[in-house]
């Protein structure tokens, strides 16, 4: 897509550094039920992919602080508590300007680093807002009846308006998983694309709660479905579900994000949400995103991990990398 | 580069695997080694170096075997047989246990001397060669334990001689040895030259592992080593995997010896992707096909097949997913495609792709490729069935596609070629995924996965991929015969033309059947036979090898039998011994006429015909497969198939019941027969066309010629177009006939000159002979 695409398409975000690339972003399409029908995702080849992935990637020493640095700048720190309060959403908020300790971040020569976003409840919005002002950290949203999107549709849709006016720039919404579970694809791009209306300039990551959609065949579908109504990222979970990420459903997702980006031009943005807990796993991650869809879904605008305890542990192995001693948790700043 | 700069370019680094354990090992051995004979190491002899072909550093100097080496191995391997055979089961088992540990506890050290022995990136060493190694050495750990219950009636064929392939070196030695040892057998090993130091440091597990000295030999040398095993008159047995020429060499030198002989040769694997496949996950699949081990597998996918009209997007996918390969050193672990074994193979691949290439379009992966050892994953599309790249195996990284609009003519391509050995297939639809994996020629077929193994599933090929199973327990079939020692087969001579001919009764002239027809014989020749009095019983024609061919050609017209029912056969089997029955005294009348035999002795034949006829009728509906127990979610279906088209040369000596003792079984398994009748007293058989005639069978399935087995031999094991060739004739055809299948490696089954006992079913052999088993793997999961 040409760089010169109306304002409202183009993306808020700051142009992260080193990606001389704008981003185009997802303006949606008509439904196309024929592609929607004609997907397919065999299970078995993709869980075997995905259990040999972390035996082909190994990223070492002073590649893997780097790689972990990267991971710290894609998560969204996130708090999603029925006891959460402004405290404890401003403590966030600090962590997530400060996410590395700064003797850390001296040793390995890195300028300063931040999150990429902070995710919380609609209630804690203005908060985060008001804590993160001027430091350049967007603060999400989760909206439409999160975690399990079943309350009226016009409130739903109403609540994505009240967060966007209270300051949140990205909405991370949940699907009805009825709509995926019936088939009912036309019910699901109605209501993704209402949503996406709702959000307006903010962006919209549509949450599969693929745990609850079973099969990998729904999740490749309702990928598409909501990358057709408009989507900015997918995301395959709430946190809330029994199953959150897994690799499978990972590569499911982004092989379908290829998919619709050599159909329509457009990149969709990937986030693994719940679940993603080990510096590791993140490396499996990178790796997988970087082979399947290019180093330009290693930035913050088209790759995000929702995560909450991750980021602990990536700071105790960098710090094994800078010191050479395994670290403790007591030894890095709490959230 | 600093962390802030790889921040930013996200490149990924070096993450190699350490080798100075392995390059101590080799220190240790004094980065010298000899063979391992009788249970320790010989001193290094004269030899050659073997190198690293992602450096080209010298690991080690290796020994060239001497004959005297070959001797001294086979000597230990034939002194510590017997002993080894008698142990209890669980003795055995107990040392394959011990195996299976110890490879897993030096699993690292295996990995890394295999990667740096033969260039395969550490991750297939670590993660598939080695695990599948211990895997195997389990496995047959269990056989060994239960062979005295299971297998009552076997017992191991002696000493092996086995050569295996550089591609897998310490797979491969696993797949031979395990088998081998676990039915009593003793071995004498050669590893190929540029990969030896797997199987000498599997010598020196043999030792922590107290395998009783002589049990395994492993002697290294190049391939005039491999000449002295199988040419050595004190071994039994010879497995080889390798290429398909050399084990046609390996065929002739072992033709007429009596040596047992399987082979797992090359291959030209078809990779075939249905339009409503998967094709990210089918896409995935090839780079574990074809750039697996840089596509030096025997079973690699190497020849795609995709649906016209999604080849386009397909080949999109592929490009990209070939241009995110990583080429370079074996020992990183972050390296998808490691070093070409030898510069030799390097320059093979090259040439190959130089000269073929330009016949359709050739697209070289972009990633970088390192100086040295290295070729670049290679898609050529566009290629048609007659192009030279599409027929031969290149054993390299590179993948020749084509495209193909229906079902039907996706197994026609498919098919089209020279070898047999694996198939892959991709649909998402089961319908058309378990009609197509049985029409396909190959010994395993992959449905929605490519290149699974496992030690409980067999694995070998059709055609000129070779004969014989590796894994499962049809793999014993290789290692063991059935007990008993068979006595010499006596010469059954016609009855000499007499003096006084007595010449009685109408003239009867007797034909040859083909394609359901009484035929005239081509050459227009016929001989008398006499009764052992004098007395004329008739003429038959003496085929030639245009009836061989006419023979040959029905039965491959025949081909709708293969996919009848076992429930048709086993009517169509009821009925002919029905009818055969009905005519019981004539045709005792006439064995006893030509053999002089006594009426009981001729009536007992009969009777044994009749019931080895329901035998095999029986068996027609109930020869089942297997569903193997494989460790992955899905099932590994063994299927029986029938083999094709059998020549069969009948037993002299047993007229009617030779006869149908070889042709039952083969048709019971769908298999159509080209039926020599005994030499001596062929009138049986021509008497039996007429039973057939009346029986149903379709014309082709069994056709029968009478004539010289001597003159007819080289022309049946000969042709091209037979699949299989068994001799049961007194007449010593067994060299003749292993020797000149060596053309297509047709499977042979030859008497060797000794007798068998034909009142005796022997149902197992025969039904075994009679078919291949297919494994088809089939994963599943939604």
């Amino acid at each position: 897509m040409p760089s010169d695409a109306p304002a409202a398409n183009r993306s808020h975000l700051p142009l992260v550094q080193g990606v001389p690339e704008g981003l185009t972003r997802n303006p949606g399409m008509p439904l196309d039920l024929d592609w929607v029908a004609s997907v397919q995702a065999n299970t078995s080849a993709i869980e075997r992919r995905a259990a040999s992935l972390p035996g082909r990637r190994s990223v070492k020493k002073e590649y893997q602080a780097a790689w972990l640095l990267k991971a710290v700048t894609l998560i969204d720190l996130t708090t999603l508590s029925g006891d959460d309060t402004p405290g404890r959403v401003r403590r966030l908020c600090a962590k997530a300007v400060h996410p590395v300790r700064q003797d850390i971040l001296d040793a390995l020569g890195m300028r300063p680093i931040t999150t990429a976003a902070v995710c919380v409840y609609h209630e804690m919005v203005p908060t985060a807002v008001a804590a993160l002002e001027g430091t350049g950290v967007p603060v999400a949203a989760v909206s439409t009846g999160f975690p399990a999107g079943l309350s009226p549709l016009p409130l739903r849709i109403a609540e994505i308006g009240e967060s966007v006016k209270a300051g949140a720039s990205e909405i991370d919404i949940v699907i009805s998983r009825r709509h995926v579970l019936t088939g009912n694809w036309q019910a699901l791009y109605d209501e993704t694309r209402a949503m996406r209306e709702a959000c307006g300039e903010a962006h919209m990551k549509t949450i599969l709660a693929t745990g609850e959609l079973q099969t990998l065949r729904n999740v490749a579908r309702a990928s598409l479905v909501c990358m057709m109504a408009g989507a900015d990222f997918i995301k395959t979970s709430t946190g809330k579900e029994p199953v959150n990420a897994t690799l499978p459903v990972s590569l499911v997702m982004i092989r379908a994000i290829r998919d619709y980006q050599a159909r329509t031009g457009i990149k969709v943005g990937y986030k693994p949400a719940g679940g993603i807990s080990k510096a590791k796993d993140v490396l499996t991650y990178l790796a997988m995103m970087k082979d399947e869809l290019g180093d330009r879904w290693l930035q913050p605008d088209l790759f995000r991990f929702g995560a909450s305890s991750l980021l602990g542990d990536i700071e105790r192995q960098l710090e094994h990398f800078v010191t050479g001693r395994y670290s403790s948790a007591s030894r890095h700043p709490m959230s | 580069m600093t962390v802030s700069q790889i921040f930013d370019s996200m490149d990924y680094g070096p993450a190699p695997e350490s080798a100075a354990e392995a390059l101590a090992w080799l220190v240790d051995g004094g980065s010298a080694f000899g063979h391992f004979i009788d249970g320790s190491f010989t001193r290094p002899g004269k030899g050659f170096e073997t190198r690293n072909p992602a450096t080209g550093a010298v690991l080690a100097r290796v020994t060239q075997a001497t004959q005297a080496d070959v001797d001294a191995a086979v000597k230990a391997a034939r002194a510590a047989q017997p002993k080894w055979a008698g142990l209890p089961g669980h003795q055995r088992a107990q040392k394959l246990y011990a195996l299976a540990r110890l490879v897993q506890k030096h699993a690292r050290l295996f990995a890394v001397l295999e990667t740096l022995d033969n260039g395969k990136p550490i991750r297939e060493s670590r993660d598939i060669d080695v695990p599948l190694v211990a895997r195997h050495f389990y496995y047959h750990a269990g056989m060994a334990q239960l062979m005295e219950e299971e297998l009552p009636d076997r017992e191991p064929l002696g000493v092996c001689g086995q050569i295996i392939p550089w591609n897998f070196p310490l797979l491969m030695l696993a797949w031979k040895v395990a088998p081998a040892i676990a039915m009593g057998n003793t071995v004498v090993l050669k590893p190929a030259e540029y990969t030896s130091l797997t199987a000498l440091l599997f010598g020196q597990i043999c030792q922590e592992a107290g395998l009783p000295a002589g049990v395994v030999n492993i002697v290294t040398g190049d391939g005039a080593v491999g000449e002295m095993i199988v040419g050595h008159p004190d071994i039994d047995k010879i497995a080889f995997t390798g290429s398909t020429s050399v084990g046609r060499k390996i065929r002739e030198a072992t033709a007429g010896s009596g040596k047992a002989l399987t082979l797992e040769l090359g291959g030209k694997s078809p990779y075939i992707v249905f339009d409503d496949a998967d094709l990210d996950s089918a896409v995935e699949g090839l780079v574990d096909a074809i750039w697996f081990n840089q596509g030096q597998v025997c079973c690699a996918g190497s020849r795609l097949l995709v649906q016209e009209g999604v080849a386009e997007r397909f080949y999109g996918k592929l490009k990209r997913r070939m241009d995110g390969l990583r080429i370079g050193d074996p020992l990183d672990k972050c390296i998808d495609i490691g070093a070409v074994v030898d510069p030799v193979q390097l320059e093979t691949i090259t040439r190959m792709v130089e000269e073929g290439g330009a016949e359709g379009e050739v697209h070289r992966s972009a990633a970088p490729l390192p100086e040295g050892c290295y070729y670049p994953p290679t898609l050529i599309t566009g290629l048609h069935p007659a192009a030279r790249l599409m027929q031969e195996e290149i054993f390299g990284p590179v993948l020749v596609a084509t495209t193909f609009r229906t079902p039907a003519e996706a197994v026609a391509l498919a098919n089209n070629t020279r070898y047999g050995l694996a198939a892959t297939l991709w649909t998402e639809n089961v319908n058309l995924a378990l009609d197509v994996a049985p029409k396909l020629a190959a010994g395993v077929v992959w449905v929605n996965a490519t290149n699974l193994f496992d030690a409980a599933a067999g694995f070998g090929g059709v055609r000129e991929s070779g004969f014989g199973r590796e894994g499962g327990w049809e793999g014993l079939r290789a290692y063991t015969r059935a007990r008993g020692k068979a006595k010499a087969l006596k010469p059954v001579l016609p009855a000499a033309a007499p003096d006084k001919p007595q010449v009685e009764g109408m003239d009867r002239t007797a034909k040859l059947y083909i394609g359901g027809k009484q035929a005239r014989p081509d050459g227009g020749y016929s001989r008398a036979v006499w009764s052992p009095r004098g007395k004329l019983l008739g003429h038959v024609g003496l085929a030639n090898r245009k009836d061989i061919r006419n023979a040959v050609e029905a039965a491959q017209a025949a081909k709708g039998w293969a996919r009848t029912t076992g429930h048709l056969r086993a009517q169509i089997l009821y009925y002919i011994a029905e009818n055969l029955s009905a005519r019981a005294g004539e045709f005792a009348g006439r064995i006893a006429a030509m053999t002089g035999q006594g009426g009981k002795t001729a009536e007992a034949e009969v009777a044994a015909s009749v019931s080895r006829l329901f035998t095999y009728a029986a068996w027609a509906d109930k020869y089942d497969g297997a569903a193997k127990g494989v460790p992955l979610r899905g099932i590994a279906l063994a299927m029986h198939e029938p083999v094709g088209v059998i020549g069969a040369f009948c037993p002299d000596e047993a007229p009617l019941l030779g006869l149908v003792s070889v042709i039952a079984p083969a048709v019971a398994m769908g298999n159509r027969v080209v039926a020599v009748a005994s030499g001596a007293w062929p009138l049986a058989a021509t008497d039996f066309y007429q039973v057939l005639e009346t029986s149903d069978l379709p014309g082709g399935v069994v056709n029968i010629l009478t004539g010289s087995a001597t003159e007819l031999a080289p022309h049946l094991a000969g042709h091209m177009d037979v699949d299989a060739v068994w001799s049961f004739s007194s007449t010593d055809l067994s060299g003749v006939i292993e020797r000149e299948s060596a053309g297509n490696l047709k499977r042979t089954w030859v008497n060797n000159g000794r007798a068998r006992d034909w009142m005796q079913p022997d149902a197992g052999a025969f039904l075994a002979a009679s078919t291949e088993v297919k494994t088809i793997w089939v994963p599943y999961g939604e």
